[in-house]
């Protein structure tokens, strides 16, 4: 059980998937200019870590070494498609929002990172929790970017106003201002690293 | 006797030149432009020149300090780019626009690199992008010149962006610097004062700006017309920020190449996109984007230009 736990845990700081893995940062840069899309897609991404981990860990003996890319990429994509599907009937605004970004989670590399480093070596349960503590440092990650993007770029948080006066930064709105917001971060998240060791 | 033979590896010859001198030097061929510059638009733009040093100092120091590296503060170099900024800022800017673009020229465009002799771009140019990025309402709002009241005009290069003609501006008002501009841009004959300073004393040498700027004027000459070879090259030499970019700003010794040759191509090249921009894009200005990108290609130009070294192939 303690071993559950670590596996759970680890997604969310000592391994996270964007700021210390550097996963899965082109979806990162695309998504994080609000913070409902951060959430958003946060939910969808944990959602298809979760579903292909347990299947390809249940699944795992199975595959057959040469294929098991492809393989990988089918079970995925059932989750990921289930995922739009549910998006586009549920929330058809977030849907319009995230655009392509949702279909791409197939090709994202946290997914097939973690089927291929992880979930393909591990039983289903080790394998459930390495996918949801993942799912959840990634999901973290974006809302910590987008919140600091938002708040910039447009003065706001989740579309309400923080306090005015405060004459919005448009460059953070901007894809530029996403490179510059996941630099410093970054740069921000190895010092502390640094100091800690 | 014993005492007097130093023992020691080249080079032997030293000369008094150092970093600070050079950059107090820079600093002190800029003035000539700041006094034209408060001269034409009023003590807005000392406030703003003086505030925008001010805060690319303090940026300096508390980083430094932070970082609990070596105080470079008096190098000159942090006030080469609180000066440089300012220079590229409209006259009618709130103060704390100069502020978040110097903090922003130091901490993003210089110390996050490692500071001097590091940086990949030009500090005061990257502060000036991100404040053109950021607030474009008042980057591109100018004041008229010798009208203290605050009445907005555009730039020559704005008015004929949007495909206006220009009336009552001769090259010499271009040239004296009285017409709407930013603040360091405007007045030629005093950009050319602090460059002569600086040729003379060979802090610069003479192949980028002078590719920059016959480049710019002989692309505008061919293409800045309906027909070709009709363009109006002196205009394009004389407005904007040309002058100001070419001597001052591309010719930053971090980011540029080291050799005569790909000095060359490094001008040529800021010369190109500067037109092309000024001509086609969606800008009026080109000056600090194309001297940003050739910052970018600077290890490229590096790399093909290596000199030979002596007995080698």
């Amino acid at each position: 059980m303690k071993n559950l736990i670590k596996e759970f845990t680890k997604g969310i700081i000592k391994e996270n998937p964007t700021f210390v893995l550097a996963l899965g940062l082109c979806p990162t840069l695309a998504v994080s200019v609000s913070v409902a899309n951060a959430i958003g897609m946060g939910i969808a991404a944990t959602f298809v870590l979760l579903g292909s981990s347990l299947i390809i860990s249940l699944v795992r003996d199975f595959i057959p070494e040469k294929i098991r890319i492809p393989c990988y990429i089918v079970i995925i994509a059932t989750f990921v498609t289930i995922a739009e599907l549910c998006m586009k009937a549920y929330s058809p605004a977030l849907d319009r929002s995230l655009g392509i970004y949702v279909p791409l989670i197939v090709v994202n590399c946290i997914v097939l990172g973690r089927a291929e480093a992880f979930a393909c070596k591990n039983n289903f349960a080790r394998s459930f929790f390495d996918g949801l503590g993942m799912g959840l440092g990634f999901t973290l990650a974006l809302i910590l970017i987008s919140a600091i993007r938002e708040f910039l770029g447009s003065g706001q948080i989740l579309g309400h106003t923080l306090f005015g006066g405060f004459e919005p930064v448009f460059v953070f709105g901007m894809p530029s201002g996403a490179l510059l917001v996941i630099g410093l971060l970054l740069g921000f998240f190895n010092l502390l690293k640094d100091r800690r060791a | 006797m014993k005492n007097n033979l130093i023992v020691s590896g080249s080079p032997h010859i030293h000369k008094k030149e150092s970093i600070s001198r050079i950059m107090w030097t820079v600093v002190i061929s800029l003035i000539p432009a700041g006094i034209a510059g408060v001269i034409i638009f009023g003590m807005d733009a000392l406030w703003i020149t003086l505030v925008s040093v001010v805060a690319a100092v303090l940026t300096e120091l508390i980083l430094g300090l932070w970082a609990k590296k070596k105080i470079t503060i008096l190098d000159g170099s942090a006030v080469i780019t609180g000066i440089l900024l300012a220079f590229n800022l409209p006259s009618g800017v709130p103060l704390w626009l100069p502020i978040v673009g110097a903090i922003f020229s130091i901490a993003i465009g210089k110390q996050v690199f490692g500071g001097l002799g590091q940086n990949i771009f030009n500090p005061a140019l990257v502060g000036r992008v991100f404040l053109m990025a950021s607030w474009p309402k008042y980057m591109t709002t100018f004041v008229k010149p010798f009208n203290y009241d605050a009445i907005t005009s555009a730039t020559p290069l704005a008015i004929l962006k949007e495909g206006k003609i220009l009336e009552h501006i001769s090259y010499w008002d271009l040239f004296l610097g009285k017409h709407s501009g930013s603040i360091g841009e405007v007045c030629i004959l005093a950009l050319l004062i602090g460059a002569a300073i600086l040729l003379i004393k060979g802090y610069i040498s003479w192949q980028i700006p002078a590719s920059f700027i016959l480049t710019t004027a002989g692309f505008t000459y061919v293409f800045g017309a309906s027909q070709l070879f009709h363009g109006d090259w002196l205009f394009h030499i004389l407005s904007g920020g040309l002058i100001l970019g070419a001597f001052f700003m591309a010719t930053d010794y971090v980011a540029t190449p080291l050799t005569a040759k790909g000095q060359l191509i490094f001008g040529i090249g800021c010369g190109l996109f500067t037109a092309i921009i000024r001509l086609w894009g969606g800008y009026p200005e080109g000056v600090s984007y194309a001297i940003l990108m050739m910052n970018a290609a600077t290890p490229f130009i590096d790399r093909y230009t290596k000199n030979r070294i002596y007995g080698t192939r």
